[in-house]
């Protein structure tokens, strides 16, 4: 039996208020007036689709081992890099890089869903896959999309054992129908008329294909008990549910209120956020649409209850902070050009072999543990750190990932450049040994103090735009 | 310990260009500057030089590698120059490299020369600058106020002290600074500031604000050292000879073990434990006359009297806000303004202050002028509370 065996998910803390956008915008969008509800999610300025999908396979593998996944799929329409293997760089993050088939699934909003076709595939013969999503998609200033999009990810692992929602069948129509495309030449989504893509594209496209599912799953519609479908437009998703005979109750919420559409990884999104409660025996209905439908029935099994906690997308979704300041919107998405000072111009050029010897350290937060005295260090270095042992190449691989940490002395510097002013940064020590300076991120003043727990966060440390935009990615500690 | 370095070499001369934002002067300007005053005071030829060692640490681009900028610009007679770097600390690199000479026989003049142009970065504060290519990879993106104010944090929950009692005593440290400068024609800042601007400043790098903050100035400062017997033979008087020169460099300890409270300099504590033994100090408390720290922040100074034992650990603070180390407190520090207001031109600072021990010592230092100082002794900091090295040297009376 194949199917999901574990799930995870990330929201970015950050939750843009719609209304302050409206108020920004409305001297020039005043039809904007009608989505100035809610908020949406907002990545914070170190943090984009890798990163996410990093905190969201992380959540995922809560109860898992990364070492055991042999296949990682990552979906996105906005990879950070075009060339350069951006699943890659999760899988070295997680510090799995032996045995790895490693795979970047884009170019439509249901590349998510079109990875996890491809992990339950891959896991069929029992080795777990891992399938992630993340989107970070930019709108143009005073868009109904600025409006309507959040960032997020979420991450599901494929397996046959300990399957808590199996896989009943799936069903995959592709056809270009151009709802909406950008460009490579452009940031930014270019759409046709609604009343179109609905009339033409929606209803056409996916009633046949949700029947075909049913059908081949031998299920009828009634069967379903929760239809996820991602649109922009909300009635839609209600709207093919009644063509296809599921019923009103099982359409689930588009989380448009609090997050908003997450792109490629919405239906993976949402779909973990059906599991979070979903009983056994509940039949969910997974379609996404983007130049023809993906859809997936699974039933949930009776593990579903015995999956061991995890944040989960209502996790993520609690640790929330409002933020108001629209230009700090824009200011983040580069899309305002700010005098950064002459900080800002330090080259931050990549010594890619420097990066490539080091990268279980730097990706991973692999640290060292001397096999002689015990202390834990990070870097790993030849000679030991204890000032009372200084053995010579005696440390073997330590992660440090997973551990929490203490601020033991911290900053908020004005001096040096950041993107969000000022700069927490400190001393911070691990219980088990081993501490380094460390950048502080997602934090407020109150929040850091010596003594203060922290986490280590997977994020972009800096982008090098002299070189076509070359991130460099490190952990940072962000408050517990 | 080793034989040491007490009483075998003499400062036979020094210089000390005026240091500010010298907008009027390069590099080259300001070690003429500085290398004018020293030579003439030593009474020497450049042709007597056997030597030199020049340093500078920032930004290369202003003075560029090697020794060569030294021997081009004071037009040396093709004698041995050796640039060094090391931090902060530069300036008593080079002093202690000229005095090693001398003290060795392989040299009867060498000269120490230390400069640093800041003021054609563009901006103000030092500029950024990494480890190398792997520190850039994951070390914190932090800045020198920022790596010093974490100093404060830890040294305020190490020994219990408020945040308002350490925010008034390292304002007291500055305030003593600024008295300090304005009688000195050649520092950088020459005002008097009040207490309620210090500590009503914008913050740079809490709690470290504005006034916190030493001065980023250009500067060139120089030495010309001999023995003792060719200083008295060349009919020299009150001949101020090197009682210690120590150096002590993080192994990276304090930033990769968790032995560290970061809330001290562990390489300022060996340091100056080493440099008293080598000079012959028991008690320096009652011993030494006067103090030039490294007070690149405000806290560094407070921190860094407990590292050379003079306050207890965690009563510096105490000791600052009773005026021990004012102009007329019981031991004098930062006479000159110190680097808050004399000015910190990396590579020249601890020849800096060994120029004001000079001047001390031979009764020339003006309305500052301290009433006969024995034993003086430098201090330098370079790199940050975690990654650094420290240096001292203790120059006095030659009996």
């Amino acid at each position: 039996m194949v199917g999901i065996v574990a799930y995870g998910a990330y929201v970015p803390r950050l939750r843009l208020n719609r209304q302050a956008v409206y108020d920004a915008n409305k001297w020039f969008a005043a039809g904007l007036r009608g989505l100035a509800k809610g908020e949406r999610s907002m990545a914070n300025w170190d943090e984009d689709s890798i990163t996410m999908a990093v905190e969201a396979s992380r959540d995922c593998l809560t109860s898992h081992k990364p070492e055991d996944v042999r296949s990682l799929y990552f979906a996105s329409t906005t990879h950070p890099f075009k060339d350069r293997q951006n699943a890659g760089v999760i899988g070295t993050a997680l510090s799995i890089e032996q045995n790895l088939l490693a795979s970047d699934v884009g170019g439509s909003q249901k590349a998510g869903t079109s990875a996890l076709i491809a992990g339950l595939n891959a896991s069929r013969n029992g080795a777990p896959s891992l399938v992630a999503a993340a989107d970070k998609r930019l709108a143009r200033v005073a868009s109904a999309n600025e409006l309507n999009y959040g960032d997020g990810a979420a991450a599901l692992l494929c397996g046959t054992e300990n399957v808590i929602a199996k896989l009943v069948g799936h069903h995959s129509v592709s056809m270009d129908f151009v709802d909406h495309f950008r460009g490579d030449e452009t940031d930014f989504d270019y759409a046709w008329e609604e009343r179109w893509i609905r009339d033409e594209g929606y209803s056409k496209i996916v009633p046949p294909a949700v029947k075909a599912a049913l059908a081949a799953c031998k299920l009828k519609g009634g069967d379903v008990t929760h239809f996820i479908m991602p649109s922009l437009m909300p009635a839609v998703p209600k709207q093919m549910a009644k063509i296809c005979g599921i019923g009103e109750g099982a359409v689930r919420d588009l989380l448009g209120a609090n997050l908003g559409d997450t792109g490629a990884a919405h239906a993976l999104v949402m779909l973990v956020d059906a599991l979070e409660t979903a009983k056994a025996g509940d039949k969910i209905m997974v379609v996404a649409f983007g130049q023809g439908v993906d859809i997936l029935v699974f039933e949930v099994t009776p593990e579903n209850a015995r999956l061991p906690r995890r944040k989960g997308l209502s996790g993520w979704m609690a640790r929330r902070k409002e933020e108001k300041n629209y230009l700090k919107f824009l200011a983040f998405n580069e899309m305002l050009p700010l005098e950064k000072g002459m900080r800002a111009e330090f080259d931050k050029k990549t010594a890619l072999s420097v990066l490539w010897r080091k990268r279980d350290m730097i990706y991973g937060l692999v640290g060292g543990k001397c096999k002689v005295c015990g202390t834990v260090q990070f870097p790993r270095t030849p000679i030991c750190v204890n000032p009372n042992c200084h053995a010579v190449d005696s440390q073997e691989p330590y992660r440090m990932a997973g551990l929490e940490a203490n601020i033991m002395s911290f900053t908020a510097d004005s001096l040096t450049y950041s993107p969000d002013p000022p700069a927490y940064y400190g001393m911070i020590t691990f219980p088990e040994g081993g501490r380094f300076m460390s950048d502080f991120t997602d934090c407020d003043k109150e929040q850091v103090k010596v003594g203060a727990k922290l986490r280590m966060t997977f994020r972009i440390r800096d982008n090098d735009i002299m070189r076509g935009g070359f991130k460099r990615y490190f952990w940072k500690a962000a408050p517990v | 310990m080793a034989r040491g370095i007490k009483d075998k070499v003499a400062i036979l001369g020094m210089g000390c260009s005026k240091f500010g934002e010298r907008w009027d002067s390069g590099a080259e300007e300001l070690m003429v500057e500085a290398y004018k005053e020293c030579i003439a005071d030593s009474g020497i030829d450049a042709k007597q030089l056997n030597a030199a060692w020049f340093s500078t640490a920032i930004d290369e681009v202003h003075v560029g590698k090697s020794g060569i900028p030294l021997s081009m610009t004071l037009r040396l007679p093709n004698i041995p120059v050796t640039h060094v770097e090391n931090m902060c600390a530069s300036g008593t690199e080079a002093f202690r490299g000229a005095c090693y000479a001398v003290a060795s026989g392989a040299a009867d003049f060498a000269l120490a020369l230390g400069v640093e142009k800041l003021k054609d970065t563009g901006y103000g504060g030092l500029p950024g600058g990494r480890g190398g290519p792997l520190q850039a990879l994951w070390n914190a993106n932090g800045t020198a106020p920022g790596n010093f104010a974490q100093l404060a944090s830890a040294y305020m929950a190490a020994h219990n002290v408020s945040y308002d009692d350490l925010k008034k005593a390292i304002g007291h440290v500055s305030w003593k600074s600024h008295q300090n400068g304005a009688k000195n024609p050649k520092a950088h800042l020459q005002k008097a500031v009040e207490m309620d601007t210090i500590l009503n400043a914008p913050m740079i790098a809490s709690p470290l604000g504005l006034f916190d903050c030493c001065g980023v100035s250009d500067g060139a400062a120089a030495a010309i050292v001999t023995t003792p017997e060719i200083a008295k033979s060349l009919g020299k008087h009150n001949i101020v000879s090197v009682k210690a020169l120590q150096l002590s460099v993080s192994n990276g300890s304090e930033s990769g073990h968790n032995s560290w409270d970061g809330s001290y300099f562990h390489t300022t504590r060996i340091a100056s434990k080493k440099a008293y033994e080598e000079a012959g100090i028991k008690d320096p408390r009652q011993e030494v006359s006067m103090f030039e720290v490294h007070d690149c922040f405000s806290v560094t100074e407070l921190v860094t009297m407990e590292d050379l034992h003079i306050s207890k650990p965690g009563q510096g603070w105490k000791d600052v806000l009773d005026g021990f180390y004012d102009a007329d407190g019981k031991i004098p520090c930062q006479i000159d303004g110190g680097l808050k207001c004399f000015g910190h031109p990396i590579g020249a600072s601890g020849l800096r202050m060994l120029y004001e021990m000079y001047l001390q010592f031979q009764g020339k230092a003006g309305p500052r002028q301290l009433k006969d100082p024995k034993i003086g002794m430098t201090h330098n900091l370079g790199g940050a509370p975690r990654e650094n090295v420290s240096s001292i040297a203790i120059v006095g009376r030659y009996e």
